[in-house]
């Protein structure tokens, strides 16, 4: 599976750079070792910038933030850097704000929704494209646009689309006989509109890695299935989706990840607003730390901690899913 | 890598290639939905462009212009007196952080696919796991280290940031990349005297251009498209990316839309001409790694 293929170097492709060796080994034992310590020792040296550069600018930027989120952090200590240890309290604090609820639910309801629907949405056209008629591989790489834009460009251009009084999606609800909806003013719908304009970005993801799974399944188990008079609907129950469980497993998985953790979409379309109706963990945080006056470090970067738990939960186990689905 | 399964036209399932009257009858009609179906998914991008050419007063018209009948290139000219030091930020931006994605990743992916290096494993699920962190947590860390070292509001500072996004994919795609290439052509330039530097970089490069061109696209668009980084790192600093630009554009004069769209509009571009002059290695990085914020 091209998903799963990438993720880490296989043993076997080492074995045909060593099998060099053979040969040297046969001659001289001590020579060999030589050998092999001096490819270890380069090994190392290419490996050797990336460990330097992802302990200075991955582990040390997580430190700092676990750091933040245990200690008593105000503006001043934050330069200084003498923030007195607090243990737990950031993390109390947090659990105990009239928003922790609130924040919760919509992240769970945002990531939920979103993929649910770019997965159905993606798995259909997936199987729409997969019929080669004329022009579909144009079409199908059209489909890809919105997953390319800047998120601010699509963010803003979905804000636009939903303003309430001169917005094109409420003219056309007008034009349903439907009353214009307060799609970022309301509290009642701000959630809802996020998830739209997240949906809309992720198809193209789910598209793409559920098409490239269907090249995967043989041609020949579709000939036969309607040599035996299985219908459209019924190969699709009985082949593709079945077939197609791994990859669905994956990229499911994957994209529950990716959503938990958006930030940039809600923040440009509505900052979680209007009051707390679209903030999620992701914006929550952002908005402890950075979103006002006063920033209040310490209880944000709890809230990112609580998010990179979760995120992790599913991560491992999306990579639990891939390396049984190698092995 | 997986371009060619994106690429590839497959006659052999039954519905593929029909000659009868009735396949291609057919097949005119899965053009027409197909058609339908990508103008509805496109009608966002369509709208942008056309609020980008519509005069100021007819913005708030009701019924609004479905088409840009009297088109108008003052939002453009706004995008040419406003914008263009934030496009060349960006592009400068861009660029910085395709060059260090690209030197931290090559080597490593090669050392990782070829040369067993010590550890390799656990690296490559560190990388993994590194992928998987949000993009916010991150932003907070790094203030506080810029914050000591001095490097916020800096565009080198924000190239160190954004080619946290592209490393770790970097790294997988050259290491999918390089698993692949004939260990018999190391072992012959191995043959021929040249050491691994060498080899590596005459030999196993030029071989990965697939992977370069992957990794290069990708880690130009984030840095392109980043936005928490910027508005985190970057907010008050005299070089500031477009995606600044057009934020502060809604911030402030939240009537000039058109102004705004056809900043958006420009700011597509980079993505468009992606998508026209590089399509399988756009589908291949999204089946490859599938990462992005």
């Amino acid at each position: 599976m091209a998903v799963a293929r990438v993720d880490r170097p296989r043993p076997a492709a080492a074995a045909p750079g060593a099998g060099g060796e053979d040969g040297e080994r046969a001659g001289a034992s001590a020579l060999a070792r030589r050998h092999r310590r001096t490819r270890r020792l380069t090994a190392l040296a290419f490996v050797a910038p990336l460990v330097v550069y992802l302990a200075a600018f991955y582990v040390y930027p997580l430190y700092r933030n676990l750091d933040l989120s245990l200690r008593d952090y105000t503006v001043r200590s934050f330069v200084a850097g003498d923030a007195p240890f607090s243990g737990w309290d950031n993390f109390r604090k947090v659990l105990d704000d009239p928003t922790f609820g609130p924040a919760m639910r919509h992240t769970m309801i945002f990531t939920l929704v979103s993929i649910v629907f770019q997965y159905v949405i993606g798995l259909a056209l997936a199987v729409f494209f997969d019929r080669h008629f004329r022009l579909s591989t144009v079409l199908r790489a059209l489909f890809l646009i919105p997953w390319l834009l800047p998120l601010i460009v699509s963010a803003s251009t979905w804000s636009w689309m939903f303003n309430s009084e001169s917005g094109v999606v409420n003219y056309l609800l007008h034009l349903l006989g439907v009353a214009p909806v307060g799609w970022l003013t309301s509290p009642n719908w701000a959630l809802t509109s996020v998830i739209i304009a997240n949906i809309w970005i992720g198809i193209p993801f789910n598209l793409v890695i559920l098409h490239s799974g269907l090249q995967n399944i043989p041609a020949e188990l579709y000939e036969a299935a309607s040599l035996d008079g299985a219908g459209t609907w019924q190969q699709f129950r009985r082949i593709t989706f079945p077939l197609l469980r791994p990859v669905s497993a994956i990229t499911l998985l994957l994209g529950l990840v990716y959503t938990l953790k958006v930030f940039d979409l809600i923040w440009i379309m509505t900052k979680g607003g209007p009051g707390d109706s679209s903030s999620t963990l992701a914006t929550w945080s952002y908005q402890l730390g950075f979103g006002t006056l006063l920033p209040r470090f310490g209880p944000g970067a709890a809230v990112g901690d609580i998010l990179i738990l979760i995120a992790l939960v599913f991560g491992l186990l999306y990579i639990r899913v891939q390396r049984r689905q190698e092995a | 890598m997986t371009a060619n399964s994106w690429t590839r036209s497959r006659t052999s399932r039954p519905h593929a290639s029909r000659s009868q009257p009735a396949g291609r009858a057919r097949s005119r009609r899965h053009t027409a939905i197909g058609l339908v179906l990508t103008a509805l998914m496109l009608f966002p991008v369509y709208w942008m462009i056309n609020v980008s050419l519509t005069p100021q007063q007819d913005m708030r018209k009701t019924p609004p212009d479905l088409f840009p009948l009297h088109p108008t290139f003052a939002g453009y000219q706004a995008v040419l007196n406003d914008q263009l030091p934030y496009l060349g930020t960006s592009l400068l931006i861009g660029l910085g952080t395709v060059a260090l994605t690209l030197v931290l990743a090559a080597p490593a992916g090669y050392a990782l696919a070829k040369l067993r290096a010590p550890g390799g494993g656990a690296l490559a699920l560190a990388l993994l796991i590194a992928q998987m962190i949000p993009g916010i947590v991150m932003a907070m860390g790094f203030y506080g280290v810029f914050l000591n070292l001095g490097f916020l509001n800096s565009w080198w500072g924000l190239i160190v940031a954004d080619s946290t996004i592209a490393v770790p994919f970097g790294v997988m795609i050259f290491t999918a990349f390089m698993s692949g290439i004939p260990g018999e052509l190391i072992s012959a330039a191995r043959i021929d005297g040249a050491g691994t530097w060498r080899t590596f970089r005459s030999v196993v490069l030029p071989l990965s251009r697939n992977a370069l061109v992957t990794v290069s696209l990708f880690s130009f668009l984030w840095a392109w498209s980043d936005f928490v980084f910027a508005n985190t790192l970057d907010g008050g600093g005299e070089l500031r990316p477009i995606t600044l630009g057009i934020y502060k554009y809604i911030g402030n004069n939240n009537q000039e839309w058109n102004a705004i769209m056809a900043t958006a509009v420009v700011a597509s571009i980079p993505a468009a001409v992606l998508l026209v002059l590089a399509q399988r290695y756009v589908a291949a990085g999204v089946t490859a790694g599938a990462v992005k914020d």
